[in-house]
């Protein structure tokens, strides 16, 4: 089937208001509304390819080369459901469309054996994908009926893991580009400033400034070049919301981009994406080189007079990089060190010229708003704090995967409900939101709902929307060290208290988790004095720190320390880890009934702290042990125990 | 036009477009900072100069920080003194506890700091970077672990001397200052101009030290140590032994020299006064080969080296002389032996410059005459404050020791190289003299002395118009290069040098330095030559002397032989 490029563009500035019988038939086809031949369609993001993906989709091919079948084969994004991948589904002619849950190349065979013959491999089942004008399979709940999806609501993510990612004539076919090109036929630049205004959409990489504002001061900065940069960037670990949008639906990027270029009057738009998204950087790249084709890019777009080129920059990868000062100067081939505002982007930017710097999901939300309406917009949310707002979980959650629901939903029901909380046999301790320089949230704190201004008033933040679950399983003290350390190497050292604070911080908190190697001379003071500076030097880092990161690197500390004091305490008092995580603080003791006095606890011992006789029972000594668990491993007898 | 802000209660002045720190400085109101310099870009980096501002939720770097109207700022504020405090502290304790070993001991701005904020205890333990010393270079030396990162080296490499020799590289706790690809300094692209040891707040970039060496020499029989100074070193010297800025200590500097165990002291300007003869010579010598580019001077070697390595193909243009205390090393090692009747004793020979510069020319091949060094050891002013201070002499009491009269060892107009501009100047008295005949009247010369990176003037000498132009500070001197090479300039004599306002702002030079400082020392200059009898190289009795004992007339064989050096592409990591 190749899609008619004059019909196309016609369908996408909405010159097709009444199409005829045989143009109706030939949209369904391409908007997959209606299949001649059975499709299946691959998971191939990269939650899908860690899974296994790629294995599947060959198992998939030859499957259908040895019986020669007529199947479409084709790849989607993800749905969501990361920890149920590889997620394959299934469009048989005239039904519903089938999605199921880890399909590893194993399990192709039956799978499509049984699709084939119209009967429903339970195990392997998630659900049935509602739409219109297609018969439903008996017995099969709807996607829309499972909990995962029935409290979300999916806006952003509609299309992801539905759509082909590589298709631009199915993305037209669902709606798409019609908001652009009718925007800029018929709309000025501060119109469209002031639409975003009335959404009420904010930037969704944490801070939380209204997009609408920071378009207008752009625009109204006098220049005769301005830049519309999308941060693709996403660094923080545990995020990849951004990426499965990228992979997913990258024309709606790119559709928003257009739209975000022509509110500030600019030509020229980069995406600045971090290299190690190659899966989302290879779409991207074969998106934009589509629209150029197609006239959707470049000069004069459609006759409208407006041009536009949009680029993509590879970023090294680096967590401060997010930080929109030092993007631009990365993106300028300078190192990326952030620098002081103001002045702002806005008014000095990107090689000094005002520069807009959206993150993908704002960007996204555009065709959205500008084609359903600001007041649509509006009603999703709550006031002051508008539209969805997709959260990464991972961690020690049931589910993890992306979930996107309405501002103002509180995180206990997309922990509890949605994803349906931890793992059975464990209960929940804490998530950590909005990654490395996020905070740490108890149980009792998440019924708060969700927006910018509710969180900050109890000290917390959205971040940009990962969310880890914390079980009682996890040691609270660790992983907040884990994370200063990380934060400490990614700082990009350019100012006092990030680069020296984060260190410190680090260290402290290492102390508190390790043992001291011997309690002699200033070990122990040593690490008191740390202690007592930890609060001291959370409050000067986020009052002095150059940049988001260094403001930021502190508050897992502080929402620790506030709600998770006791858990500090064990560990500095009693040198104790209640969740036994902390490897360096359990006491090893010797079961003098089970051991045998085989002496190779005793050999392989780094610190020389066992002692004993062979063939008679060993002896740890204390003083010496530095908890490094070598003994319980090499034990061949399961003497060695801790507590 | 004026803006008024609130400053801890009472109402103060400011311009729009200014920074809050410079409001509060101009009004008397003391903010500490470390990485903020004058002239040069802000970076926001130390965050010692934080204040408060109402209605902002975190301290705000006054330094970069806009003024608005209506601002309320509060400056000291327990909440911004424990901010700084602590600040501090976290540098402190990644700072090699060795101050009293540390050759910036007592000139330390990290030092006063923590004395200012009251820092009495090590409260924040912790690992400290293990970083080499890095002693590769004649003439810089880098020590990392006492780097406080604040940039000040990086952004004047940089913007004003266009080298970008250092950079930052790594990120976080690893974050240090680097040459390309962490060479050692020799191998970089460094020209050793100093400067960074001018802005550097702590001891992490100082002067290879090497009055220390000198010892041994001193008083050593089968040895004459001769010393020649500069007259930038005797114009500064005086800043640091607590006399008034811009003292000329020439006969200072002798006496102590002499009674510390030198044998013989001289002026390089002697070498200077040489130099100018040498390159009237070569000026016309060019001139007549009709070379569409200027003539360029060489007696920055900072620029000697930066030509090599930037602009190769200016080699051709650059003036062949040594620099004037090359010159004058020359003559010590070459000519003095006889004067003095040195018979087989080794002449030591000694240059006290500004320069840091000198001490990387000292080492060049170029520079050696038939395989041994003409300049054996350079120290810096800094250096020579201190040596005086050794000698335990008081020098308010001191008898001076007059010049020894039968040794030719003083200048006249050479004395004016210490500054910008000062070169050509001189010269240009000599030069006019040779083709008109005639004397200029000095003062006809005086556009020279203003204070600005680029200063020109045409000269009718004779039948001749001749565009004379002088640069200093090597970011003016590249965007000029560029112009000539474009041919939107014409010029016949260019002087060039690395330092902004010339040698009286070498490396070498007494510490802290400001623009103030620089304008008195380079008044102490020209104050010099306003009141010498003798105005022109060319009337110097001590080089009447020289070309008819030694050089013949300028150009000769012998002047090739001693005086001409040769320069050569370098390739350097840029």
């Amino acid at each position: 089937m190749h899609p008619d490029k004059e019909f196309l563009l016609k369908l996408a500035q909405g010159f097709i208001p009444e199409p005829s019988d045989e143009e109706l038939k030939y949209l369904a086809l391409l908007n997959r509304e209606r299949v001649t031949r059975p499709l299946v369609m691959v998971n191939s993001s990269i939650s899908g390819v860690v899974a296994g993906a790629r294995e599947t989709w060959a198992a998939i091919e030859s499957y259908v080369a040895e019986r020669s079948l007529d199947i479409e084969l084709c790849e989607s994004g993800s749905i969501g459901l990361s920890s149920e991948e590889p997620v394959v589904s299934v469009q048989m002619p005239g039904k519903t469309r089938l999605f199921f849950s880890k399909v590893k190349a194993e399990n192709v065979h039956s799978l499509l054996d049984d699709v084939i013959h119209h009967v429903i491999p339970e195990q392997m089942l998630i659900g049935q994908l509602r739409r219109e004008g297609q018969e439903a399979w008996p017995d099969v709940p709807f996607l829309d009926e499972i909990p995962f999806f029935s409290l979300q609501s999916r806006v952003l993510l509609e299309d992801c893991g539905i759509i082909d990612p590589f298709s631009f004539p199915e993305y037209v076919a669902r709606g798409g580009y019609r908001a652009f090109l009718q925007t800029i036929r018929s709309q000025t630049f501060s119109e469209v400033c002031d639409l975003v205004i009335r959404s009420g959409l904010r930037g969704r990489s944490g801070g939380g400034f209204p997009t609408g504002e920071k378009w207008k001061s752009a625009f109204e900065t006098a220049s005769d070049q301005k830049y519309v940069i999308c941060n693709a960037e996403e660094s923080d670990p545990g995020a990849f919301m951004d990426r499965t949008l990228m992979e997913g639906n990258p024309y709606q990027l790119l559709e928003g981009i257009s739209i975000a270029a022509y509110a500030i009057g600019s030509n020229r738009a980069y995406i600045y994406i971090r290299s190690e998204y190659k899966d989302a950087i290879e779409r991207i790249t074969r998106a934009i080189t589509e629209l150029r084709s197609m006239g959707l890019l470049g000069d004069n777009i459609l006759d409208s007079g407006y041009n536009l080129q949009i680029s993509l920059r590879k970023g090294p990868g680096a967590f401060v990089c997010g930080e929109e000062t030092a993007l631009i100067a990365s993106l300028e081939g300078r190192r990326g060190m952030p620098a002081s505002k103001p002045p702002y982007p806005t008014q000095s930017g990107y090689l000094g010229q005002p520069t807009v710097v959206n993150n993908v999901e704002t960007l996204a939300n555009l065709p959205l708003i500008l084609k359903k309406g600001a007041d649509w917009f509006r009603g999703i949310g709550l006031p002051g704090c508008t539209g969805t707002k997709i959260f990464s979980i991972s961690g020690r959650a049931r589910i993890s995967g992306l979930v996107e629901v309405p501002m103002g939903t509180s995180f206990g029901t997309i922990v509890n409900e949605i994803i349906g909380g931890v793992n059975k046999g464990r209960t929940l301790k804490a998530i950590h939101v909005g990654g490395p320089t996020g905070c740490m949230i108890p149980p009792h704190m998440m019924d708060i709902p969700v927006a910018y201004e509710n969180l900050k008033e109890v000290g917390l933040v959205m971040g940009s929307g990962g969310v880890l679950v914390m079980d009682d399983k996890t040691c609270v003290v660790n992983t907040v060290r884990y994370f200063m350390e990380y934060v400490d190497r990614q700082s990009c050292g350019k100012c006092i208290p990030c680069r020296e604070g984060t260190r410190r911080m680090a260290e402290i908190l290492g102390g508190i988790t390790r043992k001291p190697a011997d309690d002699e001379g200033q070990t122990t003071l040593e690490r008191f004095k740390g202690v007592m500076q930890l609060e001291h030097l959370a409050a000067v880092m986020k009052d002095t720190s150059l940049c988001g990161l260094g403001q930021n690197a502190p508050s897992p500390v502080v929402s620790t320390l506030k709600y998770f004091r006791k858990e500090y305490e064990e560990h500095i008092f009693d040198r104790k880890c209640t969740s036994n995580t902390c490897s360096e603080l359990r006491t090893w003791y010797i079961d003098v009934d089970m051991c045998t006095g085989c002496s190779i606890c005793a050999k392989r011992c780094p610190a020389e702290a066992i002692i004993g006789t062979p063939t008679h029972p060993y002896f740890i000594v204390q003083e010496k042990c530095i908890g490094c668990g070598i003994c319980y491993e090499v034990c061949k007898f399961t003497a060695v125990y801790y507590k | 036009m004026g803006i008024q802000l609130e400053v801890n209660g009472s109402l103060i002045e400011a311009e729009k477009g200014e920074t809050i720190l410079s409001a509060l400085n101009r009004n008397g109101l003391h903010v500490p900072t470390i990485c903020s310099m004058k002239g040069l870009s802000p970076t926001g980096a130390c965050r010692m100069c934080v204040v408060e501002v109402e209605g902002r939720e975190n301290l705000v770097p006054s330094c970069s920080f806009p003024v608005e109207e209506a601002l309320k700022i509060t400056t000291h504020s327990p909440r911004v003194l424990k901010a700084r405090k602590i600040n501090v502290e976290l540098l402190l304790s990644n700072h090699p506890d060795d101050c009293l070993y540390c050759e910036r001991n007592g000139s330390c701005e990290l030092q006063s700091l923590a004395e200012n904020l009251n820092i009495r205890e090590r409260r924040m333990p912790g690992n400290k970077s293990p970083y080499k010393i890095d002693r590769s270079s004649p003439a810089i030396v880098r020590d990392p672990s006492k780097c406080i990162l604040c940039g000040r080296c990086v952004r004047i490499c940089e913007e004003r001397m266009a080298t970008s020799a250092l950079d930052f590289a790594y990120r976080g706790n690893e974050l240090r200052i680097s040459t390309t690809l962490g060479k050692p300094l020799n191998f970089s692209n460094c020209i050793a101009c100093g400067q960074c040891l001018l802005a550097c707040p702590t001891g992490a970039l100082i002067e290879h030290v090497q009055f220390p060496e000198l010892d041994s020499h001193l008083h050593a029989p089968g040895k004459v140590v001769v010393a020649q100074y500069t007259t930038a070193v005797a114009v500064s010297v005086a800043e640091m032994l607590g006399k008034k800025p811009g003292t000329d200590m020439s006969g200072i500097i002798r006496t102590v020299l002499l009674r510390y165990g030198f044998d013989h002291v001289i002026e390089s300007s002697l070498g200077a006064d040489v130099m100018i003869m040498e390159q009237v010579a070569v000026f016309q010598e060019r001139k007549k080969e009709g070379s569409s580019l200027p003539l360029i001077t060489s007696s920055c070697p900072a620029w000697v080296q930066y030509v090599e390595q930037y602009f190769p193909e200016l080699i051709p243009a650059l003036s062949p002389l040594k620099s004037p205390p090359q010159i004058g090393g020359s003559l010590v090692k070459n000519w003095l032996p006889e004067i003095i009747q040195a018979g087989d004793k080794e002449i030591v020979s000694v240059l006290i410059s500004s320069c840091t510069a000198a001490k990387n020319e000292a080492r060049r091949v170029e520079m050696t005459s038939s395989g041994i060094a003409i300049i054996d050891y350079v120290i810096t002013t800094r250096e020579l404050a201190r040596l005086i201070r050794l000698s335990g002499l008081d020098l308010d009491h001191l008898e001076e020791i007059a010049p020894d009269m039968s040794v030719p060892g003083s200048g006249t107009a050479g004395n004016l190289t210490g500054v910008a501009g000062g070169e050509v100047e001189a010269t240009s008295r000599t030069l006019y003299h040779h083709l008109s005949g005639k004397d200029i009247l000095p003062s006809k010369l005086h556009r020279f002395r203003v204070n600005k990176a680029y200063r020109e003037m045409s000269i009718k000498a004779g039948k001749q118009e001749l565009r004379i132009a002088s640069v200093s500070g090597l970011s003016h001197a590249v965007k000029l290069i560029e112009e000539i090479k474009a041919g939107k300039r014409s010029i016949d004599l260019l002087e060039v040098m690395a330092c902004p306002g010339g040698c009286t702002n070498g490396g070498g030079q007494p510490l802290p330095v400001d623009d103030h400082l620089i304008r008195i020392r380079s008044k102490a200059v020209y104050d010099m030559d306003n009141g010498a009898n003798i105005q022109e190289a060319h009337k110097n009795p001590h080089v009447i002397k020289i070309y008819e004992d030694l050089l013949g007339e300028p150009g000769s064989k012998v002047s090739r032989d001693l005086l001409y050096t040769t320069f050569t592409k370098r390739d350097v990591l840029l």
